[in-house]
């Protein structure tokens, strides 16, 4: 199996806070993989790294044959055609109806006539069970339909890659369970390979083949879900199982309380 | 917003605009009086050319028919050359004289073409050959003054 | 120390005026990207219809307004000095001059500036706070040519046509008050004012002015949104200092074309 996703060696950060340490990871062509970690791990820059919003420092990181640390903004956009993204909160055109943000790439990159358009839009609109709301705006959709609708727009071309940011961020359990099983049978459908962003472990080791743990910018432990699940790490059972304490403290590295609260020994 | 809905409004906005520039063109401003818009242009040297500025109206008979172009001091006369830029629809005889006029008591100060009896016409570049300078308020008191006094002086004679 | 103070000052005043300079050139360089990048809007002329739109037509309530109050007062005023030097007649060319060759133009674009250019660095910048922009570009469609360069034209376009509206309805509102209230003849009124108002040196220059002013405010007001921090704060930063620097480069730029117009360009 080739992989369609290849990072090797990579070192990145901002300014001179380095967030990313040596990652190796790779996305087989047609699977679901998860990055997953704690917020500010560095898991949301690892995938603008592989959509080619940022530039790694070092290493290379290779999408679909291409090597994105050197590529120009013709390739890329070509690249990014075969590419579909799902933003954290949807991130929906807010002055566009949800039929005009589905049919958004169809107009921009494609000379496809109006009735066609249509059709497609209906098609991927109905895959995700929102045929019905194609004329209300945005702002009239709940969290849950808003997912839904920037997942039919991230599929309308029927990408190679789909990149998932943080999908499942800020959604009642029922929506949830929809995105989650909408994610892995698109996938399947469109024969895509998906790369998906979480800290949601639970509704995450249902549907993805495998399982990268980013910590403190470092790839700690990876897998398949089952394995994760059966991790002997205290980091990674910490992190499925939830627990408040643990390898990583409940506390913020601080002075002690006695200091802050002026309460000296004496 | 539907896109009909839209263009329309965008449609009216556009009349609305075009409206005003026709009410500023004609009913404000002189494009009207400007014909064409092409001019030709005359010179006129004046002893004294008062407060006479740029842009300041060209008149024959009351009638705007061009405005100065320029306003410089001639080094080698000594005196105001004054360039005129005239409608080509107002032709004048080549005797034509110019004087520098002001219009009521405080107003501003104009270009007065009176027409000759020439049969040839102005063209661009010529220049004006009689010209009146403006009236001096310091000047004509004087002269007045002067002139009293040689009246007084010369009766005075008479008498005698 | 007062020296050591003194130097300070000194020091805050440089490093303003450099942040100041270093501001106005980029957004001059912004302005070129969005020039380089307006193809799109001119090939599918309907994206910039819709800014005249809200740019121009949803401005057109307060600026027929103010320029009907601004052409009262003018008229008003203009009467109530004139007629110390007998000349009340003459009220019409001081209402026309005022309005065609500076009030029409300033006074707009600073209403324009703050109705039109606030709401386009506010649409910009939640775009790009709510991650559309991100999301445009991983569709590979630049959101240069695709948001900003439509808003840039929409108002460049509706400026003057809305300066012209303004000086218009001034020239009525003078109109209503000295001809019809306060019963200065009629022809005088417009026979003296067609006297004294040019075309070419009057009206054009106006018209010149305020495409500008266009200019300008829209520049600063999508450069301000484009670059907004992608806060709540940064957005609302972002929409005061549109109005800031839009009212500021447009006084200053009209003392400079006022000085070359007067003196006549050459």
């Amino acid at each position: 199996m080739t992989n369609l996703v290849e990072i090797s060696d990579l070192n990145f950060g901002y300014n001179d806070r380095l967030v990313l340490k040596g990652i190796n990871l790779a996305v087989p062509k047609g699977s679901l993989v998860a990055i997953m970690g704690l917020s500010g791990c560095g898991k949301t820059t690892l995938l603008r790294l592989i959509g080619g919003q940022l530039r790694a420092r070092e290493g290379s990181v290779k999408v679909a044959g291409y090597e994105l640390n050197h590529i120009g903004q013709r390739d890329l956009y070509a690249l990014r055609r075969r590419l579909g993204m799902l933003f954290q909160f949807g991130a929906l055109f807010t002055d566009l109806s949800v039929y005009d943000n589905v049919a958004f790439q169809m107009r921009e990159h494609t000379d496809l006539p109006e009735s066609v358009i249509r059709d497609l839009t209906l098609m991927k609109l109905n895959a995700v069970g929102l045929r019905g709301v194609q004329s209300l705006m945005p702002s009239e959709l709940s969290g849950g339909m808003a997912r839904r609708v920037a997942l039919a727009r991230a599929t309308a071309l029927d990408p190679e890659l789909i990149l998932y940011d943080e999908p499942f961020a800020g959604l009642d359990p029922i929506s949830l369970g929809v995105i989650g099983q909408l994610i892995r049978r698109l996938n399947d459908v469109l024969g895509a390979t998906s790369v998906l962003v979480t800290h949601d472990v639970q509704e995450s080791l249902k549907i993805v083949d495998y399982v990268y743990f980013v910590s403190e910018g470092v790839i700690v432990a990876q897998g398949t879900p089952d394995e994760i699940r059966a991790s002997p790490l205290p980091f990674v059972h910490q992190f499925v199982w939830g627990e408040v304490d643990g390898p990583l403290p409940f506390h913020y590295p601080a002075q002690t309380i006695q200091n802050d609260l002026g309460l000296r020994g004496g | 917003m539907e896109r009909s809905t839209l263009n329309l409004w965008v449609g009216i906005f556009v009349l609305l605009g075009f409206f005003s520039f026709l009410m500023l063109a004609f009913k404000v401003g002189n494009l009207t009086a400007g014909g064409s818009g092409t001019t030709y242009t005359v010179v006129a040297h004046f002893d004294n050319i008062g407060q006479l500025k740029e842009r300041a109206p060209v008149r024959s008979a009351g009638v705007l028919v061009g405005r100065v172009r320029s306003v410089q001091f001639d080094p080698v006369h000594y005196n105001a050359e004054v360039s005129l830029a005239i409608d080509s629809q107002y032709q004048f005889p080549k005797d034509t004289s110019a004087s520098v006029l002001t219009s009521g008591i405080l107003g501003e100060q104009y270009i007065g073409l009176d027409a000759g009896g020439d049969e040839k016409m102005l063209k661009n570049g010529d220049e004006i050959k009689l010209t009146q300078g403006a009236m001096v308020l310091e000047r004509l008191i004087g002269q007045f003054l002067f002139s009293k006094a040689q009246e007084g002086g010369a009766s005075q004679g008479g008498q005698k | 120390m007062p020296l050591d103070a003194t130097m300070r000052g000194i020091r805050l005043i440089g490093e303003r005026t450099l942040r100041i300079v270093e501001r106005v050139g980029a957004t001059i360089a912004f302005l070129g990207l969005t020039l380089a990048q307006s193809a799109t809007s001119f090939r599918r002329f309907g994206l910039v219809i819709r800014e005249i739109f809200y740019a121009g037509v949803q401005s057109l309530i307060i600026i027929l307004v103010s320029g009907l109050f601004v052409g009262m007062v003018l008229g008003l005023q203009g009467h109530e000095t004139l007629q110390n030097y007998g000349s009340e007649q003459s009220v019409g060319v001081l209402v026309a001059l005022s309005l065609v060759r500076e009030l029409g133009p300033v006074v707009s674009a600073l209403l324009f500036a703050s109705r039109a250019g606030s709401a386009i660095t506010a649409e910009i910048g939640l775009m790009k706070a709510t991650e559309q922009l991100s999301a445009m570009e991983m569709m590979a469609v630049s959101p240069i040519s695709r948001v900003v360069a439509p808003r840039f034209w929409g108002g460049v376009l509706s400026m003057p046509v809305l300066a012209m509206l303004f000086s218009a309805m001034g020239i009525i509102g003078g109109f209503l008050v000295s001809v019809v209230v306060i019963g200065v003849d009629d022809g005088a009124f417009w026979s003296q004012m067609q006297a004294a108002v040019d075309f070419r040196h009057d009206i054009v220059n106006g018209i010149i002015k305020s495409v500008v002013f266009g200019i300008a405010v829209s520049a600063i007001a999508t450069f301000e949104g484009y670059e907004a921090p992608p806060t709540a704060e940064g957005v609302s930063g972002a929409t005061t200092r549109t109005v800031v620097s839009s009212s500021l480069a447009i006084l200053a730029l009209d003392l400079v074309m006022t000085a070359f117009m007067l003196k006549g360009w050459n």
